[in-house]
């Protein structure tokens, strides 16, 4: 896949432009996750299928920010999970570096780990209450460096609780003393402290006020720029996933129907369900909101437990045709960086 | 223009084992007939108890004073019995979660009858075809047949309808809506939105939208009061107040929401620190931590919801922005 552009905005240009060049950190290939729900081994009830992430690919280079979103039920968090091992793949390959991650047993996956972290939605409920927060945030360190003092450990908890905007001072006090924006720095903390190559945001900013959600989109813009991590950024809100992401995935019931540079997705979308989402985001702006035509999709997500023959979306797709109903669109590239998955995408002229 | 509702100097507060919080710290506005109103804020602002304090639904420990009429009556402090004779029935709520609002036990049939019966001294039946009728009003397909149906057999988009039908069954002349959309994925949120946009038409109900998605109020409102710290800090326009924010907390929200039409990803303007605790709020004016131009005035006396235009007023010391 061509890199994607590097961003010449007024955030990123006094950072190292996302080295896109060079083995991807990540290759991500035909990935499955599937549950398995109800059944029943006394009556012999087969269980149902859930495909979460059916058939899933992409690359992720260093520096790097790919944004995943879609509508609760896509797979995105599945996703997202899944690419750290957080739950078992059905298939597919996950190539870390090189290294095929679902091949590893448990003790070199744990070392593999240092370089993979996540930050979660809810902020407060993924700090342990009864740990204060030094410990918490010295927790990673301890596991992957137990050689290190205590005063190093120290050191480096205070200096990354400066880094991400708290004050080293409150190394002592526990999470239910800080507001959710505050423990939201903690986790970013944690997740940081030992410099991962990768972290997974799962709705990060989703449980925060407005003014508390621009202050954390800035803060993790800004570590990666002097950092130098990818970000995997789940969200369901794409105004912010445009505003951190090079590129921007979108899925729908563990599909993906486009992939593509942020811009060249928010600005051209090919497929009608990204066109759909966009138009469904309602603009702060009361001129231009009463005025744009919208795309109101019908109905609700498909039941992912029987989800529709062919392409998924074609139940609620405005274009759908009878080859919807039969065939899976392939996912392919648009144009250069641009890949969608459609019978009837906009392809761009002269394609 | 008839006032559907004239609140003045409402105040609620809550009794707590660390003392007294003020969550709404006496507001005064008004909604007129057929109008909607955007009421935005972050959590702990006091948009919501604002209403809960109208409706009478404030939690055990919560007090409210001042004025409320609804169409001219006083309707604050009423005693239950003569409360129900106006909620529910000319003024109705729904609410952010349609899954917890609705009781999980009884068919959405004995849901919705039940005001009609208790109401409208409706027959069973009668209130049962009424209630059908509601429902396809508010799209869901198949009405008859979902009717008998429970709430944990609807999806969470379907479950809002099937509230805001219940809150529309008595022909209200005011619906509250509490974060209507909040719990909803985008697209779904825009048939709400598209739904409640057509209600209002044809129905010409008055309604409260309280929410903190400034797309949200872009799109429905007609006014808008922006609060902060349990006041009022800017009222005005929807027009005027995105168009030019006059309060520098209105001016800090509407900067540092990133926005999907913007062509350039420029680093978005926070507004910095945290809300205020309401137990213990600063001097003067609230917003002065957090406000890049405050100034001493601001430390010393606290600025009140003054009128600056036709139709605006904020709650700032500074002449204008």
């Amino acid at each position: 896949m061509p890199p994607a552009q590097p961003m010449t905005s007024q955030s990123m240009s006094t950072g190292p432009s996302p080295a896109m060049k060079g083995a991807p950190l990540l290759t991500v290939q035909d990935l499955k996750v599937y549950f398995e729900i109800g059944g029943n081994r006394l009556t012999g009830k087969a269980p149902g299928l859930v495909k979460a992430v059916d058939g899933v690919s992409f690359e992720l280079r260093a520096g790097e920010t790919l944004g995943l979103v879609g509508e609760s039920g896509c797979g995105k968090s599945t996703l997202g999970r899944a690419v750290l091992r957080l739950l078992p793949i059905r298939s597919g390959r996950v190539v870390w570096l090189g290294t095929d991650l679902a091949k590893l047993d448990h003790k070199r996956m744990r070392a593999v780990r240092r370089d993979m972290q996540i930050i979660f939605q809810d902020p407060l409920a993924s700090l342990n209450p009864r740990m204060t927060v030094g410990e918490i945030i010295a927790e990673p360190l301890q596991t992957f460096q137990p050689n290190l003092g205590r005063d190093a450990i120290r050191d480096r908890v205070k200096a990354m609780m400066a880094k991400v905007g708290l004050l080293p001072n409150q190394l002592n006090r526990y999470p239910h003393e800080f507001s959710g924006g505050q423990c939201q720095r903690i986790g970013i903390a944690r997740a940081m402290i030992n410099e991962p190559k990768l972290i997974v945001c799962d709705e990060p900013v989703s449980a925060l006020d407005v003014s508390i959600q621009a202050q954390i989109v800035n803060l993790l813009m800004d570590l990666q720029r002097e950092m130098g991590m990818s970000l995997i950024f789940i969200s369901h809100n794409l105004a912010v996933v445009k505003h951190i992401s090079h590129r921007v995935m979108v899925l729908y019931l563990g599909k993906i129907m486009e992939i593509a540079d942020r811009n060249s997705l928010y600005t051209e979308p090919l497929h009608p369900y990204t066109q759909a989402l966009n138009s469904a985001v309602p603009l702060p702006d009361p001129d231009e909101e009463r005025q744009r035509s919208r795309i109101v999709l019908r109905g609700d997500l498909p039941s992912p437990l029987n989800p529709p023959s062919g392409c998924p979306f074609r139940t609620r797709c405005p274009r759908a045709t009878e080859i919807c109903a039969q065939v899976m669109p392939d996912l392919l590239p648009a144009k250069p960086g641009h890949l969608v998955a459609c019978h009837h995408a906009d392809y761009p002229r002269g394609n | 223009m008839t006032k559907v509702l004239e609140v003045s100097d409402l105040r609620t507060t809550f009794t707590t084992p660390e003392g007294e919080v003020k969550a709404v710290g006496g507001v005064e506005f008004t909604i007129n007939q057929g109008e909607v109103l955007g009421v935005v804020g972050e959590s702990g602002s006091g948009k919501s108890q604002i209403f809960m304090s109208i409706m009478g639904l404030l939690a055990r420990n919560g007090h409210a004073k001042g004025s409320v009429k609804f169409k001219g009556d006083e309707i604050l402090g009423l005693d239950v019995k003569a409360l129900n004779k106006v909620r529910g029935v000319r003024m109705s709520m729904i609410f952010q979660d349609p899954m917890t609002s609705l009781n999980p036990y009884l068919s959405v049939r004995r849901q919705m009858t039940e005001v009609l019966v208790l109401h409208k001294g409706m027959s069973e039946s009668e209130a049962a075809k009424n209630a059908v009728e509601m429902l396809e009003r508010v799209q869901i397909p198949e009405a008859k047949q979902r009717l008998n149906m429970y709430p944990h057999e609807f999806s969470g988009g379907m479950r809002q309808r099937v509230m805001i039908a219940m809150a529309l069954l008595c022909g209200p002349e005011l619906l509250i809506a509490d974060e209507p959309t909040t719990a909803l994925d985008v697209t779904v949120q825009a048939q709400i939105l598209e739904l409640l946009v057509g209600l209002q038409r044809d129905v010409g109900m008055a309604i409260a939208l309280i929410t903190h998605d400034l797309g949200v109020i872009a799109r429905l409102a007609d006014r808008v009061m922006v609060m902060y710290a349990g006041n009022i800090v800017e009222k005005g326009s929807v027009r005027d107040l995105f168009k030019d924010p006059q309060h520098p907390y209105t001016e800090g929200l509407l900067e540092s929401m990133p926005r999907l039409n913007e062509t350039e990803a420029t680093r978005l303007q926070t507004i910095g620190g945290q809300p205020p605790n309401l137990q213990n709020l600063p001097s003067g004016c609230s917003f002065r931590d957090r406000c890049r131009y405050a100034f001493e005035r601001c430390v010393t006396e606290r600025p009140l919801l003054t009128a600056f235009a036709e139709g605006r007023s904020k709650a700032c010391h500074l002449p204008s922005l």
